[in-house]
This record gives structure tokens, C-alpha cells and sequence, in this order.
């Protein structure tokens, strides 16, 4: 550029054409190789910036709200013939299926509002149905209750017929006939409440009629595995009975039987729950009492009550507008019926809840016409719409969790799509405790995946942040007293040609991979320590003892002696010292462990105060990552107390002073902000390191400050469970979460640390 | 003496003393660790002695039981009695402690572990025998015993009793060196042969499927691809019978031994790698061997689920993934510094950036794994996918982790070292170098090309090498973005594209973890775990110790500028 300003052409006939055709050629080199430059390097910062944009873009649909819209609205007259038992909607929500009072069915288009078929539920002519309980949408059992007292129990399922001319897949549904209960001997009187439930190939189904007789049954189906491929049974199935209960109520209450089988519970329209064992009395004949409760207030009335997903909770409803859930909760030897968490809608009748199929969300309706979502692990409130000027009588939630369908009064329905992805995080979810289902209290757990489809996914990032924090802890327990000591020697004391030699030998440490530290903590150390426990522990005692005896016999030694050991060379001295005590303490251990501790300290531990000891523990851990943090912490704070102007401890040594006096007030107050960017450089390291702390603990995500216990951190855990996890699922952005607050802890830290050490330069430039 | 106790404690010598202590302490850390490995990691390749003793404990219930035992010593330690006793074994003594050592008995197939702790007291009539054989085996781990028959296809032909056992160990040995021979043929054939057939099987089933996506496949062209294939289909008959000569040739020769419990074991030879006489070796002859078993972990494929064998695709996989990133992180980490340093303009902005960039080098490496997972798998890779393997969907191509992206991954990790390292570089070189080049007519271009980047590519080098120091040594981003623990093949062979940048690798650090601690074995593996991470210190180290001299050096010789 300046030669380009300065030249003057014109002025300059003997400047030749190529000359001038050069100068351009290389000031276009030089302006484009800048555009390129500059082009690349600031590329390449954003590319690394966009490590934080790209980490929060997963993060951030973890945090958005759910969103539901109206699709269609439209009116069907057939419903107004009669009352809805059941309705039922297909995978992708493209179609429903309503089942009715009036023993039919009605397939319609969901989005159309269209009538695709009619079915007929298989109670036979002349019979009415009088009450309606399915087991599940996933099964699709469901069983009628007839007005002569027999129980009808069918399936619905839906079919993928051949796909049609747009390659559409065609979904339909068929109503098959299982079997039928014969009414009770003596007895036409029309059954009042039913409840069935399947497990493996069992029914059960708890009656009551009219009469007030209740019966509790356990039939088997002879040839369950004909059941998914024969959909057009024409036969019924021969039904054997294994075990029947009877029984007469005085008053007629809503039945339910939990998802194992294991609980019938008896609801009464004020509310009074009581909760039966179910194995027990089959066992003793007779209905066995678990535990009793009160739902409600005792004012309000019960309108709905929904089972979860996993037929473990009790969503119940309350004409005065309140949602609890409640499940049993088991502690030794006591049931109880408990309420977990309530919700808020508005403080109107709740007229239907509906429970989504694989995440434990629900919805309701209420009798002003706010439709709301639910998700309980969360005690979050999804959404919330009011529909407008309509009567809200029912409602279903698609498979997927993705469609909505709300029938209203005067054959209203109306059609709404969620965008729901993530409803099971919110705040509490990942930081407190959340009392999870079949859990005796509220706890801190991270369980992230499990075989079965109903499982509660516990995604608590407190065991793993407390596991982080607890590993970094004893790392820098470790660490740092000993690379601060020894920064200070050899930034202070040393002579210059040891200090030459030492500084890059540890930090050579620095070096070596971490995956080499936690194969040797995991496989060599941690045996070692565990054979070696009392004699590594009492190295506390005799480390400090042995190192202050030396000295002092140092210093009590004649001069000759003491003449041999210069100055700033103590450390080479103290290295057989060291090995010394090393050796001493670990071949006392064990005959100190048959003195004191019975022969065998862990047993003591685990005896005296009950502490567990496991192999790979937190002290193992301290270890390992603290020999990879001390490197780091020397290296700096050594720097730091090496640069410190020698003219202030020198007048300092010149007052008086002893070079300890110096160290400790001149040297170090001047040092001790490089020395605490240092231990924070330190830190973040630790709280990062994910290889050692794989390796040389047990992985287990619990909460517990024991030295002899385990941990998981956030950084082993994500090396563990990224590669699993289902892309864009809410686990998957729970690592990520997990992810960019590692990286946000360490970069605030290393941050602090960066500008702390640059002011400490420019205070030493000053001097 | 109290006097005296009270000067000392108020000198401050104490404090000293202590302080010198840590750095003595971690002075011996280092060193004992790297000492701990380098001993154990090539104590796996010298071949032990082999000892033969009878081993005598009492029951609980008062029996005694004898057992023989041939095996190399490990290692020993003192326990606690109770311990032991534990464990249903009676101790008579009263003694607080025992010592006992660990035995590696081999004979895997018979006795069901390689190792046993066994009570000093108990051990009787230890000895050296020189007839001792230590076979190192295809599978089954290593077997200890005593040769005593060779046999051609069921039939003895040299017996250790009748024909003496020099001959029958000479004959065992010619054999043994045969067998090897036909083993070698057999691998290249399995290797280069069958793979090539293999090979060029799925190009044609590409492109059959290709032909039939794009509705290309006339009649025509199904014959050409049904006639290619029954080529390639005899060819492959060709080669398998062959195979199956050559292996049926090599598995007709078995020598018994006996092993020490007696029994008589038929061994083929097929399965043997190594055989030795430990006890009768001479130093000479030992290192022969210890060269032996170097070379073989070195270029060797690993046998027995990594546990036996070599490394040497851990090693090219490691070697391979460093490379490629040094290609990509270098020229990206100069340029950065040299805009940082020489274009952009001085100021709040420029210092926030150097911050930013410096503690990019402290954010965890898993981070840049997940990072990496996600943006480079997940979201590129997928998009390559869809735009240039759509024929091989839905298996992925680049949509999995593979070489290249872990390569990517670890370019941006160690970035900030290169950039940090030549910015120093940049810095130390004086304005009036650049100064004079410019006044001499130069660009501001020129000058960079010309002058200053020579003048820093010491310090290039060093970034460099600390990258690749800290890259080689890297494994929990890697864990998520390309490592596995078996790879079928290296990355880079004879077929086209050659480099296959798509394809998973082995790596040294991950090697570690893996047999260290998913292998079902832990204890047979832990002698390789020790030899695979000295291998990768002593490569770190001398990295690391190169950049230092480096650095050292290019101080040295700017010094004169420094003025």
C-alpha cells in the first residue's frame, strides 16, 4: 500500500511498463492474500464460536413451551344417538375411533370429520351396555358390562391394510370378540362399575352389579398367542377361571386395578378410596384392605379418574376443579395411598381427563372449557386453551402424543395439533427432588433409559453435578497443597540449574494422557490402595512427621554436615527421605490394620460407622486427577512466584527477615492472584476430565460425600450415554444441556483466571 | 535441645523442608510412574522363567490338597491372614500376615484361569526344570508344559522317550517353522485374495443396485452382471480350496505335552505362535526373543479379543487420525494467529479474541466430542449423505462416526494450541525485522511470506507438535466420534478411494481403555495394557520434550534480535 501511495508514475518516464505492470501484480497479491486472511482467521473464530451457538441450539427445545393449534372443527349429527364409552385414536392420529353406548362404533377422519365405517361391539342382539372399562390403548381390551349382568370382553385393533394408489398407508379398525363372563348364578341384575386388566395372559376384572354383588376374577385366555394374528375370531375363547372373590357393596363405586395386577381400588363418588391387595385375598378368600384414603376434601365430588401411563398413578378429578396424582406408596410393611402433586387448571368442574400413551402426560377438560396438559414428573403445566363457547364432554390424545381430539356438546369436535416434544424437563426435573412413581420418597436419580415403554425417565442432574463437583473436590484436595509447595520451592528456592531440569520433568505430567492415568488408578492403584488402606492413610501422619523430623535433625546437625547440603538443593535430598517414609508407612500398614482395626479396616469402617468402602472410590479419583491437575496448577503458580521482582525479597532478606518471612510476606501476597488463576485453571480442568474418573470409579450416579464411594460426573456420563442416545430425544438434549455447562463453568473459570493473571503482569511490569 | 526445637520451628525451615518435599514428591510421581510403566510394559515381551513346584494347602476340612503347578511368577505381596483365611484356607502358623504370590499358570483350555495366588508357605520343591516348554498360542493364552511326542495325522513319528528328546524338540521345532510358513500363505490369501474377490463383489452390487434405482437394467445388462458374478463366484471356489489344502496341510501336524497336572494335551500346531525353552535360554537368546515378541506387537494384528498380539492397526489408526488433523489444524492455526497478530487491528476486540481463544484449550475434550457428535455426525455428515450416498441409504456413510470427523473434532480441539503457540512465535520476532523489510520496498504480504513466517516456523512446529502430542493422546472425544474397539479393516489399503476417510479406526489411548476394561480378561490383558500405554507415553513424551527443544532453540536464536 505505501508504495503504492508514494510512486508516481507520470512523474517517472523511466519507471519501465513491466515494472509497473509488477508493482500492481503484487499490490493485488498483497490486498487479496489480506481479504483472505482476514477472511479466514475471523472464519475460523466464528467456526470455534459456533461451538456455543450449535451446543444451545440443541439445548434450547428443551426449554420451549408446548404449542397446540386448531386443525379442524367440524360436527358429526351419528354421535348425538349416544354416549361416548370410549374413544380410541389411531398411530399418526389421522383417524378415530369412538366406541357407543348404543353398542356400536363409529370410525370417522379426524381431520374431515367423515364417517369412514361402523362397527358393531360384539354384545349380541337385545343386550344393552351399561358399563365400559378398557385396560389399555396399547392392548386395546377393553370389556362391556351388559344390562343382564354378563361382561363382554373384546379388543380393538388397528389394521395397515395394503398401502393405496398415493402409497398412503390405510389404517382401519377392527373390533374382535374374546371372550364373554357368564353372569353370576341367580342374578340378571345389570353390571353397575367394571374394571380389566391384562397381565402376560391373565384377566382380571373386578364386577359389581346392581345388586350390590361384587366379584374379583382371574380368568385365562387358553391360547393367547393366537390373539395378535386371528383377528376375526368367530369363536369365542374358552375362558378358564382361576380364582373368584365375591362379595356385596352397599354402595355402587368406581373400580380400578393397577397396571401389575396387584392393587384393586374401590372409589366412591365423595371420594373415600380403598385399596386392596389383590394377591392376598385370592389368597385368604376374601377382599384384603391395603389402605384407606380420602381423595378429595370431602366436600367435592370425584368425576374422573384416569390411570397413568404404566397403570401406577391415579390421575383423579374434581368437580371443584382440582388434579391430583396419587399412587401407592410402599415402605416397609405399610401401603399407602398417596398424593404426589397436585395441579392447577381453573377452579371449574373438571368434566374428562385423557392419559397420552408413552410419556406420562395427561389432559383435561373442564366445565368452562379450558383444555389443558399435564406433564406429572415435571408437575408442569403444558398448555392451556380455552375452546371456545363449547361444552366439552370428552377427549383422546394420539399414540404419538402429536393429535388431540375434544368432542363437545351438540356433536362438536374439534381438532388440535401438539407440538409437545420435551414435556417431562422443567426446572425441578433437573435440579430437586421429584418423588418419581414407586419410589418411597423424593429423590436426586438419574436413570436415562430402561427396557420397557412406561418406564418414568429420571433425569436429575444433581447426582451427576454433585459427582463433578465431588471429584473435582478431592482432586484439588490433593492437588493443590502439593503443586502449590511446590511451586513455591521451586520458584523461590530452587537453585536455577535444578530448576532447569525439574520444571519441564513435571511438567512432562501434564502430558501424559489421561486415558494412561485411569487405566493405572483403575487397574494398578486402585487394588493397591485397597490391599494398602491403612498404610496410604497413615502416610498423612507420617509424611509430616517424618519430612519435620528430618529437618530438624537437619538442623541440629554439626556444621560439617549441614555444609554438604547447599542451599536450594533440599529437594534431591528429600527424595530418599520420601521413599523412605513411603516405604515405612505402607510396610507398617499392615500390622498396624491387625492392631487397631481387627485386621481388616474396611471392615471396621463398614462395622463402626457404617461406611462402605468400594474399589474404585473418590480417593482413588482424587488421586488420578490430581496428579493430572498438579501440573497445571505448578506451572502457573510457579510462573507466577518465580516473576515476582527479586529487588522486593531481596530488601526484604536485607531488613532481617528470614527467607521464609520473605516468602511468606513479600513473595506470596505479590503471587496470589497468579497462584489463584492457577487453582482455577486447576479446577476447571478436574471438573472436565472425563477418562480418569471413567476408569477409576464405579460410574454410579449417587449423591454421597463418602471418600470410599463412587461418583458419576457429567463428563463420564456424556461419554457414556451420547453415543446411545436417540438423536433430538429429550435425553439426547439433556447431554447437550450437560455438555454446555461444562463448557460454560470452564470457560467463566479459565476467563477469570485469564484476565486475573493478565492484570498480575501488568503489576509486575510496574514495579 | 528445647531451645533448639524452638529456633528451628521459628527459622521457617519446617515450611522449607515441606515445600521441598512436594517437589520431591512430584518428582518421584512422575518418575515412578513412567519407571512403573516402562518396567511392566516390557517385562510383558522378556520371556520369564518357567518354575515347576508342588503346591500343598490344608482344607477346612483338614484335607490336604497337592496340586502340581508349572508357571511364570508375577508378582507378590503381603496380606492379611484373616483375608486368606477368608477364603477357606487354613493357616497354622497364627501369623498376622502372609505372603503370597501370583502365578501365571497358563493352560487356559485345562485349568480355566491363566493366574493363581498361591501361599509362599505352601509352595514345596520349587524348581527350574530346562525341559520346559511355554507355548504362546493362537487361542487359549499361553500354555506351560513338557514335549513329549510329535505326531504327523494321528500318527506318532518321534517319541521323547524312545527317540530322545533332543531330536523330537529339533524335529518339533523344523515343523513348527513349516506350519508357520503355510499360516502365512494362508492370511495373505485371506487378506489380499479373498478380500480383493470380496471387494469387487459389493462394487457390483452397487452398481447392479444403482442400475436398478435409475430403471437402467435392461436384459442385457443382467446377464453381464449374473456372468460377472459366477466369475467372480469361481474365483472365490478357486481361492477357498486352496484355503482349505493348505489349512488341512498345516492343522496334520499336533505334539503332546504334558502338562502339570498330568495330563497328556495334543496341541496342533497350527495354534502355536511362539515355542520356547525359557529355563535353558541364554540372555542372548532371550533378547532374540524379546525382539521377537517387540516385532510382533509392533506389526501385528491383535488375536484374542485384543488381548494377545499386536497393535500395529491401533497404531496406524492413531498415526492416520493425527496426520490428517495436522493437515487440517495447521494452516487454519497459522492463519488465525497471523491475522490475530499482523492484520487485525490492536485493541479491546483483538485481546478478547486472544482470551476466548486461550480458554477454548481449557473446555473439556468431551465437550468437543459431543460438539463433534452432533454437528459434524448428526447434521453434516447426514447432509453428505443424502446429497452423495443416497444409494447406500439407510446404512450411513459419513451420517456415523468415522475417521474424518474424528480428525475434524480434534483439529478444533488442539487449534488453540497451534494458535496460541505461533502468536508467541509471532511476538517474539522484532517490529524492526518487519520494519526493514518494508522500507526495503516489500509488501506487507511479502513481508509475511518472506520474512516473518520463516522466521516463526520453529515456532509453528512447536504448535504443532504440542497438537499432536495432546491429539495422540485424546480419547473421550474419540470415544464418541470414530473408535472402535475391533476395526475389519485400516483405513487406508489398495482399493479405491485408497484413504477411506469414512471408515471407523483403532486407536492406542482407546486400545487402553478398552481391554483394560471391557475385556472379559482382565488380568491376562493387563500386560498389554502396560506395554500399549508405555508405547504411547514414550510417544507423548518424546513429542513433548521435542517441542520443548524446539522451543528452547528458537528462543536461543532470536535472542541476538531481542535488543
Amino acid at each position: 500500500m505505501a508504495i503504492l501511495k508514494t510512486k508516481n508514475d507520470k512523474s517517472n518516464p523511466r519507471l519501465n511498463e513491466a515494472l509497473i505492470a509488477t508493482r500492481h501484480r503484487r499490490h493485488y497479491y498483497d490486498m487479496f492474500a489480506s481479504k483472505l486472511i482476514a477472511f479466514s482467521g475471523i472464519g475460523l473464530i466464528v467456526t470455534i464460536s459456533l461451538i456455543f451457538v450449535y451446543l444451545l441450539k440443541e439445548v434450547l427445545p428443551l426449554f420451549k413451551a408446548a404449542e397446540i393449534e386448531r386443525v379442524a372443527e367440524y360436527q358429526i349429527l351419528e354421535l348425538e344417538d349416544s354416549a361416548a364409552l370410549h374413544w380410541a385414536m389411531d398411530e399418526p392420529g389421522l383417524s378415530a375411533l369412538r366406541l357407543n353406548q348404543s353398542g356400536s362404533a363409529l370410525f370417522i377422519d379426524t381431520q374431515s370429520g367423515e364417517i369412514l365405517d361402523t362397527l358393531s361391539l360384539p354384545i349380541g342382539a337385545e343386550r344393552d351396555v351399561t358399563t365400559f372399562a378398557f385396560d389399555s390403548d396399547e392392548s386395546g381390551v377393553f370389556a362391556l358390562g351388559l344390562d343382564d349382568g354378563s361382561v363382554v370382553v373384546a379388543q380393538y385393533l388397528w389394521q395397515s391394510d395394503a398401502t393405496d394408489q398415493n402409497n398412503q398407508r390405510q389404517i382401519s379398525p377392527t373390533i374382535n370378540f374374546l371372550f364373554e363372563v357368564p353372569k353370576p348364578a341367580n342374578s340378571t341384575s345389570a353390571v353397575t362399575e367394571l374394571a380389566i386388566r391384562l397381565i402376560d395372559t391373565n384377566y382380571l376384572l373386578a364386577i359389581t352389579n346392581n345388586d350390590g354383588q361384587f366379584h374379583l376374577l382371574e380368568l385365562k385366555a387358553p391360547d393367547q398367542a393366537q390373539f395378535p394374528d386371528e383377528f376375526f375370531q368367530a369363536e369365542p375363547m374358552g375362558v378358564e377361571e382361576i380364582a373368584e372373590i365375591s362379595r356385596v357393596f352397599s354402595s355402587v363405586d368406581k373400580l380400578f386395578i393397577d397396571g401389575d395386577g396387584r392393587f384393586l381400588f374401590r372409589v366412591s363418588q365423595t371420594g373415600e378410596a380403598v385399596v386392596y391387595d389383590v394377591k392376598r385375598s385370592f389368597l385368604e378368600q376374601s377382599l384384603a384392605v391395603a389402605a384407606a384414603v380420602e381423595l378429595g376434601n370431602g366436600s367435592e365430588t370425584i368425576t374422573d379418574i384416569q390411570f397413568l401411563l404404566g397403570e401406577l398413578s391415579l390421575i383423579v378429578a374434581t368437580d371443584s376443579g382440582s388434579l391430583a396424582q396419587w399412587f401407592v406408596v410402599r415402605s416397609e410393611e405399610e401401603i399407602e395411598l398417596v398424593q404426589i402433586r397436585d395441579f392447577e387448571l381453573r377452579n371449574s368442574s373438571i368434566r374428562q381427563l385423557a392419559t397420552e400413551q408413552r410419556r406420562k402426560n395427561f389432559a383435561a377438560v373442564d366445565a368452562a372449557g379450558n383444555l389443558a396438559m399435564f406433564n406429572t414428573t415435571a408437575n408442569r403445566l403444558l398448555f392451556r386453551v380455552e375452546l371456545i363457547d363449547s361444552q366439552p364432554v370428552d377427549l383422546v390424545i394420539s399414540p404419538r402424543g402429536t393429535r388431540l381430539l375434544v368432542e363437545s356438546a351438540n356433536n362438536h369436535l374439534s381438532y388440535w395439533r401438539i407440538d409437545n416434544p420435551h414435556p417431562e424437563i422443567s426446572f425441578s426435573t433437573l435440579w430437586s427432588r421429584v418423588w418419581y412413581e414407586s419410589y418411597p420418597e423424593p429423590e436426586y436419580v438419574w436413570q436415562s433409559s430402561s427396557a420397557s415403554n412406561d418406564f418414568e425417565p429420571k433425569f436429575s442432574l444433581a447426582p451427576l453435578t454433585f459427582g463433578t463437583l465431588k471429584a473435582a473436590f478431592y482432586a484439588m484436595l490433593f492437588a493443590s497443597p502439593l503443586a502449590i509447595c511446590a511451586a513455591i520451592y521451586t520458584g523461590y528456592f530452587m537453585t536455577p540449574v535444578l530448576r532447569r531440569s525439574v520444571k519441564p520433568m513435571i511438567e512432562l505430567m501434564e502430558a501424559l494422557p489421561t486415558v494412561v492415568l485411569g487405566f493405572l488408578a483403575g487397574l494398578w492403584l486402585a487394588p493397591f490402595v485397597e490391599a494398602n488402606l491403612l498404610g496410604i492413610l497413615s502416610l498423612l501422619v507420617f509424611m509430616p512427621l517424618g519430612i519435620g523430623l528430618s529437618s530438624f535433625l537437619w538442623f541440629i546437625a554439626p556444621k560439617k554436615i549441614r555444609l554438604l547440603l547447599s542451599d536450594g538443593w533440599e529437594a534431591i535430598f528429600l527424595v530418599p527421605v520420601v521413599v523412605a517414609i513411603l516405604f515405612v508407612s505402607l510396610s507398617l500398614g499392615p500390622f498396624l490394620e491387625a492392631i487397631l482395626f481387627d485386621g481388616n479396616i474396611q471392615r471396621w469402617l463398614s462395622e463402626q460407622y457404617g461406611i462402605s468402602y468400594n474399589e474404585r472410590n473418590a480417593m482413588i479419583v482424587g488421586f488420578a486427577m490430581g496428579f493430572a491437575v498438579i501440573p497445571t496448577i505448578y506451572s502457573i503458580a510457579e510462573d507466577a512466584i518465580f516473576s515476582v521482582p527479586k529487588h522486593l525479597s531481596d530488601g526484604s532478606l536485607a531488613l532481617g527477615a528470614t527467607a521464609w518471612q520473605s516468602l511468606f510476606y513479600v513473595v506470596l501476597p505479590m503471587a496470589s492472584p497468579g497462584i489463584f488463576s492457577a487453582l482455577m485453571i486447576g479446577l476447571g480442568r478436574a471438573v472436565g476430565e472425563t477418562m480418569i474418573v471413567l476408569m477409576a470409579t464405579g460410574n454410579t450416579p449417587i449423591i454421597d460425600m463418602n471418600l470410599f464411594e463412587g461418583m458419576r460426573t457429567l463428563a463420564a456420563n456424556m461419554a457414556v450415554e451420547v453415543p446411545e442416545s436417540e438423536v433430538n430425544s429429550t435425553h439426547y438434549r439433556i447431554l447437550f444441556l450437560a455438555a454446555l455447562c461444562l463448557f460454560l463453568f470452564t470457560f467463566v473459570v479459565n476467563t477469570i483466571a485469564e484476565v486475573v493473571r493478565q492484570r498480575l503482569r501488568l503489576k509486575y511490569r510496574n514495579l | 535441645m528445647m531451645s533448639k526445637f524452638l529456633k528451628w520451628s521459628s527459622s521457617g525451615l519446617p515450611w522449607v523442608w515441606v515445600s521441598a518435599a512436594s517437589v520431591a514428591a512430584s518428582l518421584l510421581m512422575v518418575v515412578g510412574l513412567i519407571a512403573l510403566l516402562a518396567v511392566r510394559g516390557i517385562s510383558h515381551f522378556w520371556p520369564a522363567d518357567v518354575l515347576q513346584a508342588t503346591y500343598s494347602a490344608v482344607s477346612e476340612t483338614n484335607e490336604i490338597l497337592r496340586t502340581e503347578v508349572i508357571g511364570e511368577f508375577v508378582n507378590s505381596e503381603t496380606v492379611n491372614a484373616q483375608q486368606v483365611q477368608a477364603t477357606g484356607v487354613v493357616i497354622e502358623s497364627g501369623a498376622d500376615v502372609v505372603q503370597r504370590q501370583l502365578i501365571k499358570v497358563g493352560n487356559r483350555d485345562i485349568t480355566g484361569t491363566d493366574f493363581v495366588w498361591l501361599i509362599n508357605d505352601f509352595l514345596q520343591d520349587v524348581e527350574y526344570p530346562p525341559d520346559v516348554v511355554t507355548l504362546e498360542r493362537t487361542e487359549w493364552g499361553n500354555f506351560y508344559g513338557f514335549l513329549t511326542a510329535l505326531s504327523d495325522s494321528n500318527e506318532t513319528i518321534l517319541d521323547g522317550t524312545e527317540d530322545g528328546f533332543e531330536q523330537l524338540w529339533v524335529e518339533f521345532n523344523n515343523r513348527l517353522t513349516q506350519v508357520q510358513i503355510i499360516r502365512d500363505q494362508i492370511q495373505e490369501i485371506e487378506n489380499r485374495q479373498l478380500a480383493d474377490i470380496n471387494y469387487r463383489m459389493q462394487r457390483l452390487q452397487v452398481e447392479e443396485r444403482r442400475a436398478v434405482a435409475q430403471n437402467s437394467l435392461d436384459d442385457a445388462q443382467k446377464d453381464q452382471f449374473t456372468t460377472m458374478r459366477q466369475v467372480l463366484n469361481s474365483e472365490y471356489e478357486i481361492q477357498r480350496l486352496q484355503l482349505l489344502s493348505l489349512e488341512q496341510q498345516a492343522s496334520q501336524d499336533s505334539a503332546a505335552f504334558i502338562a502339570a497336572n498330568g495330563d497328556v494335551i495334543d496341541i496342533p500346531l497350527f495354534t502355536i505362535v511362539r515355542a520356547f525353552q525359557p529355563n535353558q535360554l541364554s540372555a542372548a537368546g532371550k533378547f532374540q526373543i524379546f525382539l521377537a515378541k517387540v516385532g510382533e506387537f509392533l506389526t501385528e494384528e491383535p488375536r484374542e479379543a485384543n488381548t494377545e498380539g499386536g497393535v500395529y492397526p491401533a497404531i496406524f489408526g492413531t498415526v492416520m487420525m493425527v496426520l490428517l488433523m495436522s493437515v487440517i489444524v495447521t494452516p487454519l492455526g497459522v492463519i488465525a494467529a497471523v491475522y490475530l497478530r499482523e492484520y487485525a487491528r490492536q485493541g479491546l476486540f483483538t485481546q478478547m479474541v486472544r482470551v476466548a481463544v486461550n480458554n477454548l484449550a481449557g473446555v473439556p475434550s468431551i465437550v468437543y466430542g459431543v460438539f463433534g457428535l452432533g454437528f459434524f455426525i448428526y447434521f453434516i455428515g447426514a447432509e453428505i449423505d443424502q446429497g452423495f450416498y443416497s444409494d447406500n441409504l439407510p446404512s450411513p456413510t459419513f451420517g456415523t462416526p468415522g475417521l474424518l470427523w474424528a480428525s475434524l473434532t480434534l483439529a478444533l480441539l488442539t487449534v488453540p494450541v497451534v494458535i496460541v503457540a505461533t502468536e508467541e512465535g509471532l511476538a517474539r520476532i522484532p517490529s524492526s525485522v518487519r520494519e526493514g523489510s518494508l522500507a526495503l520496498g516489500a509488501t506487507k504480504f511479502e513481508t509475511l511470506w518472506r520474512v516473518v513466517l520463516p522466521m516463526a516456523s520453529p515456532a509453528m512446529m512447536t504448535g504443532l507438535i504440542l497438537a499432536v502430542a495432546r491429539a495422540a493422546g485424546e480419547v473421550a472425544p474419540l470415544m464418541l466420534v470414530g473408535v472402535v474397539k475391533l476395526a475389519p479393516s485400516l483405513p487406508v489399503d489398495g482399493y479405491y478411494p485408497y484413504l477411506h476417510l469414512d471408515q471407523k479406526f483403532m486407536h492406542l489411548g482407546f486400545h487402553i481403555y478398552d481391554v483394560g476394561f471391557q475385556s472379559p480378561n482382565i488380568e491376562a490383558a493387563t500386560p498389554l495394557v502396560f506395554a500399549t500405554a508405555f508405547l504411547l507415553v514414550a510417544v507423548i513424551a518424546t513429542l513433548n520434550f521435542g517441542a520443548v527443544a524446539l522451543r528452547n532453540h528458537l528462543r536461543e536464536k532470536y535472542k541476538s534480535l531481542d535488543v
